[in-house]
């Protein structure tokens, strides 16, 4: 602990608000880039806080999840609910969002109940002017008894001021009266009252929350309250649950409808007289330019065109406009490795940092300019409002997947780098779809299969090549969709989140923001795929380079010796022009020695080793043992498998040099589409993994997906290859 | 015209929000199905009494797209039809 922070007391202040209320925007400016991105403890939804200095005062900033309400339906709304709950923040501050006050309100009153100190931020207030709402600001303070402070988040005004009654309020001793809380009808307080009797006198000292909170919330049937109260003595809360149990049937005979459908009616009926006094509207709808825009880009003619004109754009940015500083980032690497080979003396070590280090993190690292370029389109997506709308045109179609509209772009990226689709697929607010999303994505068969794909089908099937590489893929597709549905009334069942969302207006984004989304979910990429990345490709090396000392069949330095010494013996006798030509003779003897052995050493090395003896494994679906070694080293990257192949079969630096050794070995036709299948579903590689393990927020998931795609990629060649044989081709 | 002659006959009918057509206007009767449908629904303001109209349906006419005091909604045609409304004008 610094001295600074002996002496003041630091204040917590927590931002809650409806999405798309302006909340992100005042948190960045409140925060600027000093903001920290986190997971919230044990679940995957994003936690960000930021530390501000403001009137001298220490302020921690913690951003909620937006929520809509506080009922424990999402885990964003437990979370949002159990922080203000467990953590006490100093002050909560409640984004009131102006032209949408009714359902603004809906939630500050849920907050309001769980007895903390509230600010209301009335943001947008003139957004709302110009479409005719006014909003008394003075009466509604009055009414609530709260402060109530005007800003505009996109353009931080009022940022300052809100931050000042923040601090204020929470040096103040001001406690909320009882009589500004919601009241409910005659037979739910009575129910209330008959409950918090029970619950005091019971649990009394060990109550973990407000005594008229926890028995409304006993009647509302709240399971994470019930499973707070059930870690106390269990015969105490019993009585309390029995007591509720019996409550709720009354109501229900007396009302026919559910106890917390009355609560939330009576909600609403509480906020409809503020609003009342408050509120001036003059007009009702929304005739305004985002109306018009939404004629076009939802249009039923030209809605979709526009939407794949949207998403070719996107590709077209992150593919081809990121191939220039991939190729920068390329030459720095290439670089950064003839360097090192030129400084250090050859040794194991030397090996280590070039071959397993840079040649891993490099591989990794290239990614990085079309993850930025992919998180800056998605966030401009996101900003402008589009997203909503790109998952309300394509629901239908992903919901006979039995996933949600905005699972598309997620899946859709997957064809250029599963990474960023799996990183992606935070946009989903289900937790549930947001699983079963990143279980399908590694079949959508992402660009770094592609190179296998071409020398193999190049090789084998000539001029059907093309059809036979998009067959592939559509066998991607389809296992995505009956993995989809098999998982969905399996593994994922239950009833599927209601897929009521708001299409908020549409917004110019600012730059700032799209570039602090942009950093921090590639600034999460560089730090966990980093660490796994090198750890793995320092394995995948030393499987490669280990043991050292190997038994060649024979001499090969002495024979590369043996062939330089040959060639030297005719040059003094020979023509300058014959000379030439004895060189490149002598060279491509020397190469195809050398390709030779190292061909045998990794043979002889432990992944060669390996490959040998998983051989049982791959014979069935035709793979030998030089496919099975190419596709282990695969995990770390798919396209090794081109160059491991290249390696194992002894080709030297020349073009086509591979297709020519695939075309003369044993591998048939058949046996090249079973690989070519294997590689398109197996194991998705290490960054994937590790971007499953983080996404998931758990190695359960990370296992399972590993265990799947391969026992899919195994069952799937095994098919095709005996089945083709049955049918008889080879 | 039709849209006037249309609301003179149907005043008063009430039907499923997913049998209402693009651009009509009806009133909130009763929300059905399951209780997280049901929360979702009210939390994002649409309660018995209120009035609500249909913005347009999409591209494959599945999902809707409502308005709701100025805002917009959308939500899926099988939850929509767990919502009875009431023709108004």
């Amino acid at each position: 602990m610094t001295v600074a922070e002996q002496t003041e007391k630091q204040l917590t202040i927590a931002l809650a608000g409806n999405p798309n209320a302006g909340k992100t925007s005042i948190f960045n400016h409140i925060t600027g880039t000093r903001q920290k991105v986190g997971n919230w403890p044990g679940v995957t939804v994003e936690k960000k806080e930021g530390h501000v200095r403001k009137e001298g005062r220490d302020l921690r900033i913690v951003d909620l999840p937006g929520t809509y309400s506080l009922t424990p339906f999402s885990i964003e709304e437990i979370v949002a609910r159990n922080y203000i709950l467990d953590e006490n923040p100093d002050v909560v501050v409640v984004i009131i969002d102006a032209s949408n006050l009714e359902r603004s309100l809906y939630l500050a009153t849920q907050i309001r109940e769980l007895d903390c100190r509230v600010v209301f931020a009335l943001n947008m207030a003139d957004v709302a002017r110009t479409r005719g709402i006014k909003i008394d600001a003075d009466k509604l303070a009055e009414l609530l008894d709260l402060p109530v402070v005007f800003t505009v988040g996109n353009k931080n005004e009022g940022i300052d001021a809100l931050l000042r009654k923040a601090i204020e309020l929470a040096e103040s001793d001001h406690t909320p009266h009882q009589q500004r809380k919601v009241k409910y009808n005659k037979d739910l307080e009575k129910a209330i009252a008959a409950v918090q009797k029970v619950v005091v006198a019971d649990l009394g000292d060990e109550l973990p929350y407000a005594a008229r909170w926890t028995a409304i919330k006993l009647v509302e049937d709240d399971k994470i309250v019930k499973e707070r109260l059930l870690e106390k003595p269990t015969e105490l809360s019993r009585q309390a649950f029995e007591e509720a149990a019996r409550q709720r049937q009354l109501l229900m005979e007396r009302f026919d409808e559910e106890p917390e459908i009355l609560t939330t009616d009576e909600r609403y009926g509480f906020i409809a007289g503020i609003i009342k006094e408050v509120h001036m509207t003059a007009i009702q709808q929304r005739v305004d330019i985002s109306r018009n825009i939404d004629l076009v880009l939802t249009n039923r003619f030209v809605g979709f065109p526009i939407f794949i004109l949207f998403i070719w754009a996107m590709f077209q940015a992150t593919f081809t406009f990121g191939e220039y500083p991939v190729a920068f980032i390329e030459t720095l690497v290439g670089g950064l490795s003839s360097g090192v080979n030129s400084i250090l003396p050859d040794s194991l070590f030397k090996d280590l940092i070039l071959n397993g280090v840079i040649a891993g993190v490099g591989s990794v690292i290239v990614f990085l300019p079309n993850i930025l370029i992919l998180f800056f389109c998605i966030a401009i997506f996101e900003d402008t409002g589009y997203m909503s709308r790109s998952a309300f045109l394509m629901d239908k179609i992903m919901h006979l997947i039995g996933l949600h509209g905005k699972s598309f772009i997620p899946m859709l990226m997957g064809f250029g780098c599963t990474v960023p689709a799996i990183m992606a697929t935070r946009t989903l607010e289900s937790e549930k779809d947001r699983i079963l999303t990143i279980l399908i994505t590694p079949f959508m068969s992402c660009s770094a299969k592609l190179p296998v794909y071409i020398v193999l089908a190049g090789t084998f099937f000539g001029a059907r090549a093309g059809t036979v590489i998009f067959s592939i893929y559509i066998l991607g597709i389809i296992l995505s969709i009956v993995t989809g549905r098999l998982f969905r009334s399996t593994l994922l069942k239950g009833v599927d989140a209601p897929f009521v969302m708001e299409l908020p207006p549409y917004r110019v984004p600012m730059v700032k923001s799209l570039l602090i989304h942009m950093w921090d979910r590639s600034r999460i990429f560089l730090k966990k795929m980093g660490k796994i990345i090198l750890l793995g490709s320092i394995v995948i090396w030393a499987l490669t380079a280990f043991p050292r000392h190997v038994n060649f069949s024979m001499d090969y330095d002495a024979e590369i010796q043996g062939a330089i010494q040959k060639y030297d013996a005719y040059r003094p006798v020979s023509g300058k022009e014959m000379q030439q030509g004895l060189e490149a003779r002598r060279d491509q003897e020397v190469n195809s020695l050398k390709a030779h052995k190292a061909a045998e050493r990794i043979e002889q090395s432990y992944i060669g080793r390996l490959g040998k003896w998983v051989t049982p494994v791959f014979e069935p679906i035709g793979i030998d043992w030089r496919g099975g070694v190419a596709l282990l080293t695969g995990f770390v990257a798919k396209e090794i498998v081109v160059s491991t192949m290249g390696v194992l079969y002894a080709v030297d630096d020349e073009p086509d040099a591979l297709e020519r050794a695939l075309a003369s070995s044993t591998l048939t036709p058949l046996a090249a589409f079973s690989m070519m299948v294997f590689v398109l579903l197996y194991l998705p590689c290490l960054s994937t993994v590790a971007a499953i393990r983080r996404e998931t927020g758990s190695y359960k998931w990370m296992t399972f997906s590993i265990v799947y795609t391969t026992s899919v990629a195994w069952v799937v060649s095994f098919i095709v290859y005996q089945g083709g044989r049955l049918l008889g081709y080879a | 015209m039709r849209k006037s002659i249309y609301v003179f006959l149907m005043k008063g009918y009430s039907m499923l929000m997913s049998e209402m057509r693009e651009g009509d206007s009806a009133t909130v009767v009763k929300i059905g199905g399951n209780g997280a449908l049901r929360r979702r629904i009210q939390e994002m303001g649409v309660l018995k009494g209120t009035r609500i109209q249909v913005e347009k349906y999409a591209p494959l006419k599945d999902p809707l797209e409502l308005i709701v005091k100025g805002c917009h909604i959308s939500l899926r045609v099988e939850e929509a039809a767990q919502i009875k409304v009431e023709v108004s004008g």
